[in-house]
């Protein structure tokens, strides 16, 4: 086990606790730009699609994660983000501006949800959220002169320091260095007087406001911050999957985007992360399955959906902290070892509580 | 003689899969009162079965603060159990009709018993992902027992119509509203005379308070389950001759989210009432908007409602306690 004496005020500020950190984080960084080395194009594919993923899951994990306000309905905020990318794109502005701009836009888009959202908790904003989903799928699919409606159409491939944005190396490291920009800016965020303020609001809307924190102006930044994210994250989608569908961005999405959150673990940038990549992998994941099941079930169809479910169902009951929950159990077991006591995270018995009169 | 138009508006599932083909948009009152009344009481119909999955989700929810997102998917099993008393066995309607319920309720009893109650004081959207996880199984089971086909349950009721004056009316939607009507009488009696109901109405309130008062609280959540389970089988039987019944049934319960939301989480006449306001909102956009309107106008009207009562309708106003 580590202790950290400090005795520099830099230390305080610094972005990493001790050498450690330094030295497997650089490893990471080393190992993910080596990526394109190692791997085939087909993993390289979708490792670009988990860091995209994980972008997206910064915003749900500010709005859900810290602040506490649960949204159905993030499909919608990455479907504004691809569609007015490509709209952009298709009108001549340049890549450079065209992100940015759809950025805007989307982080507007979600400050225009906060509005009508900002009375509501819990279940009641969940299912607003889910509805506002609904109403902008079906704006997709009706304002055929933007979105060619159900036909959809083909994203613009930029030219980016003269090579096409669909060569899977470039738009990997793309890819690689928004999830890293963007991480760095969340993480400064949540040090920053509004994430703490956003922590607040989780943890309790009355100590929070008792302790002057304005609770409609920071859950509407929260909304518009995540909703920014999301966006910028869409940017990158509409260009790995090349082609914008209304349907591309139905419930089922905003249910994976919640999934990362919750999965990975709430509360937790580094559960984005592992998020993404649980739900980035699964798929490939059960197919690998499906090749050791008999050929009688193998050959069922519906049998992945339900993989799918089962996996959700034992990670919910057996680790409802999340995959980082129990990564830090793990890595506390291994530190403490041979002293590690089960206790060490069990909660009290949680029958009676209620999120009622939180 | 019913116009074509108004013949084909007959069932929520005609609005699901947007089978309703009007051309262009009509003003109110072309087609005069007959026409206004024909639409309400299809409206009441679809209704009826959203406020029945609703009512399903408040039970639960008031009891145990969780959401159940797999509802959908039990009114599709339970729809499936009863084809396979009905159909596949040849058990006379009624008796299938019961069995079926029975099955179902045994089987919300068991869910609960054994995968639910372990999360009880967990996060509640680690719930939401849980029972989502729980929706994916039942739909995959569904699949791979009954077939990915698409399967249509014979009742006393079909192909057959009433006629109120001008106004007709057919039997599997006369069912489907007497179904509701009679639940609903059965729910408030249970609620509001029996031991076991008011016990249910304690332990949602105060569990802790529940349990001091000698409330065995986990079975009483237990046959909420069960209830719920059943009266979402009760939805899927009424609704099975309209919109049949295949493994993806189950998503009509996204619409049922509105009507539950819009009259409130925590009141069951509320989710009966928002279930009415959706369906009736749904038919009569559907012939007098333009097609775009169609699929918005409930979730729009749900969304206005809520920003002006947060609680939806009917729902409790909770104050918090420091």
């Amino acid at each position: 086990m580590r202790f950290v004496f400090k005795t520099d005020y830099r230390q305080d500020i610094g972005l990493f606790r001790h050498n450690g950190d330094r030295f497997w984080y650089g490893l990471l960084v080393l190992l993910v730009a080596a990526a394109p080395l190692l791997l085939d194009r087909f993993y390289l594919g979708e490792l670009t699609y988990v860091f995209v993923l994980a972008v997206a899951g910064i915003g749900i994990m500010l709005l859900t994660g810290y602040t506490g306000l649960v949204s159905l309905g993030h499909a919608a905020f990455l479907g504004i983000g691809a569609y007015a990318h490509g709209y952009f794109l298709q009108q001549g502005v340049p890549f450079v501006l065209s992100v940015p701009l759809a950025t805007l836009l989307t982080t507007a888009a979600g400050l225009l949800v906060a509005l009508p959202a900002l009375r509501m908790t819990g279940i009641y904003l969940a299912i607003a959220t889910l509805l506002f989903a609904v109403i902008i799928e079906q704006v997709f699919i009706r304002w055929e002169s933007v979105t060619h409606g159900f036909r959809g159409f083909s994203v613009g491939v930029p030219q980016v320091f003269g090579l096409p944005l669909t060569d899977p190396v470039l738009f990997y490291y793309i890819c690689f260095a928004v999830l890293a920009l963007a991480m760095l800016a969340a993480i400064n965020l949540l040090r920053s007087p509004t994430g703490r303020a956003f922590v607040a609001i989780r943890d309790s809307e009355i100590a929070a406001q008792s302790m002057g924190v304005h609770l409609a102006r920071y859950k509407a930044t929260a909304f518009a911050i995540s909703a920014g994210f999301t966006g910028l994250a869409g940017c990158l989608f509409a260009h790995k999957i090349g082609y914008l569908a209304p349907d591309a961005f139905g419930i089922i999405l905003s249910i994976q985007l919640l999934l990362m959150a919750v999965i990975g673990g709430l509360g937790s940038l580094h559960g984005v992360v592992f998020g993404a990549l649980f739900v980035g992998a699964l798929p490939q994941v059960i197919a690998v399955l499906r090749d050791y099941l008999p050929d009688r079930i193998a050959q069922q169809p519906g049998l992945e959906p339900g993989v799918f479910g089962l996996i959700l169902v034992a990670i919910i009951l057996f680790e409802p902290q999340g995959i980082y929950g129990r990564w830090r159990k793990v890595k506390l077991y291994f530190q403490l070892f041979p002293m590690y006591k089960a206790a060490t995270f069990k909660r009290q018995k949680t029958y009676t509580r209620s999120e009622r009169n939180k | 003689m019913p116009r074509r138009h108004t013949e084909r508006i007959t069932s929520p599932a005609a609005t699901t899969v947007g089978r309703i083909t009007t051309t262009g948009r009509r003003l109110p009152g072309e087609g005069g009162l007959t026409e206004v009344l024909q639409l309400l009481v299809n409206g009441l119909a679809a209704g009826c079965i959203y406020g029945l999955i609703a009512l399903g989700f408040v039970l639960i929810y008031k009891a145990t603060e969780m959401v159940n997102f797999a509802q959908g998917d039990l009114l599709m099993l339970g729809a499936f159990a009863a084809y396979t008393y009905i159909g596949l066995f040849g058990l006379p309607y009624w008796l299938g009709f019961i069995l079926a319920v029975l099955s179902m309720a045994i089987f919300g009893f068991t869910l609960d018993a054994v995968v639910l109650r372990r999360v009880i004081g967990q996060p509640q959207f680690a719930v939401v992902i849980l029972t989502i996880g729980l929706g994916f199984i039942f739909r995959s089971a569904a699949t791979l027992i009954w077939g990915p086909d698409i399967r249509t349950l014979g009742t006393p009721f079909s192909n057959s119509i009433s006629q109120f004056g001008p106004i007709v009316i057919p039997d599997v939607n006369l069912s489907i509203i007497g179904g509701t009507l009679a639940i609903s009488g059965v729910m408030y009696g249970f609620f509001r005379y029996t031991k076991l109901g008011v016990a249910m109405q304690a332990a949602s309130q105060n569990q802790l308070a529940a349990y001091y008062m000698g409330i065995p609280v986990r079975l009483v959540f237990s046959l909420i389950w069960a209830i719920s389970a059943g009266v979402a089988t009760v939805a899927g039987i009424l609704l099975a001759p309209v919109s049949l019944i295949d493994p993806s049934t189950g998503f009509i319960a996204i619409r049922a989210f509105s009507a539950a939301v819009l009259g409130g989480f925590t009141s069951l006449p509320g989710a009966v009432l928002g279930g009415l306001i959706i369906g009736v909102i749904e038919q009569f956009s559907a012939l007098y908007l333009d097609e775009g309107f169609k699929d918005v106008a409930a979730p729009v009207v749900a969304l206005i409602v809520l920003a002006v009562y947060p609680q939806g309708l009917l729902g409790q106003r909770q104050r918090k306690r420091v």
